[in-house]
């Protein structure tokens, strides 16, 4: 499958090679600008509270608004669909966390007033654990987790 | 240069049912190859996406979301013919956008 107007766009560049590199910088640049910080300290540390901590959540208070479908057990430890929901009104953030992985946050997702509450996605796990939704509503924070059994981890 | 994603944007009611399929491998960094060598990590860092431009969930991604990763979202008061566009980056600094337009429902 090869899209004819992108053909186009690469001989244009071949014809205007320094000036469409300049124009494609610049964008890159501009869109790293846009995009949200990536949260290094989160990301990094090794235990749910200090990702919790990095966060800014603390201790959330459990809610039942939040649903996160994933599997009970999971053949596949490399590839684990999660879904998330929050009725939480004005959601601002949701991120995923596994309990027992080496690094327990895997993902933050900013949502704002165009979006429903809604995220779903698929995720590595090492070993039998628990997800955790954390929610972020109003500059509140509120979680709720889902055991999932790992037959095969997928973490190496 | 990345390969392109897979979205597919279909209208329910006033809600688009966004679904994105990147293809990445997503390397964690625990991980070896045949001759004991660790491969580096590689994985996305950010993800936008936008409905007419407006942001509408912006995503930060650690190592531990599966290769070839995909993401489900809801788009409000969306409408047929309305421009759905996503942009990743990674830690490499490789980005790559595509851009689809919400079809109506069957």
């Amino acid at each position: 499958m090869i899209d004819p107007s992108r053909r186009t766009i690469l001989k244009c560049a071949g014809a205007f090679g320094a000036l469409t590199m300049g124009l494609v910088t610049g964008l890159v640049k501009s869109s790293n600008a846009v995009a949200a910080q990536w949260n290094k300290a989160g990301f990094e540390s090794k235990a749910m509270a200090e990702a919790l901590k990095a966060l800014g959540a603390g201790t959330p208070v459990e809610s039942k608004d939040i649903v996160i479908t994933a599997p009970d057990i999971a053949e596949n430890g490399a590839v684990v669909p999660v879904a998330i929901v929050s009725k939480i009104p004005n959601t601002q953030q949701i991120s995923i966390i596994a309990e027992k992985n080496p690094r327990p946050l895997m993902a933050t997702f900013d949502v704002s007033s165009g979006s429903e509450g809604y995220v779903s996605t698929r995720i590595k796990m090492g070993e039998t654990s628990n997800v955790w939704a954390v929610v972020k509503a109003d500059g509140n924070f509120f979680a709720a987790k889902k055991e999932v059994k790992i037959t095969v981890g997928g973490c190496g | 240069m990345a390969e392109p994603m897979k979205i597919r944007a279909t209208l329910q009611g006033d809600i688009a049912d966004v679904r994105i399929l990147i293809l990445h491998p997503m390397e964690t960094g625990t991980r070896k190859d045949s001759k004991g060598d660790i491969l580096p990590r590689h994985f996305i860092q950010n993800v936008a996406v936008t409905h007419n431009g407006k942001t509408v969930l912006d995503g930060q991604w650690s190592q531990a979301i599966s290769r070839n990763p995909f993401l489900g979202l809801r788009v409000k008061g969306a409408k047929a013919g309305d421009r759905i566009s996503v942009t990743w980056t990674d830690n490499k600094g490789d980005t790559r956008t595509d851009e689809v337009a919400v079809a109506a429902a069957l």
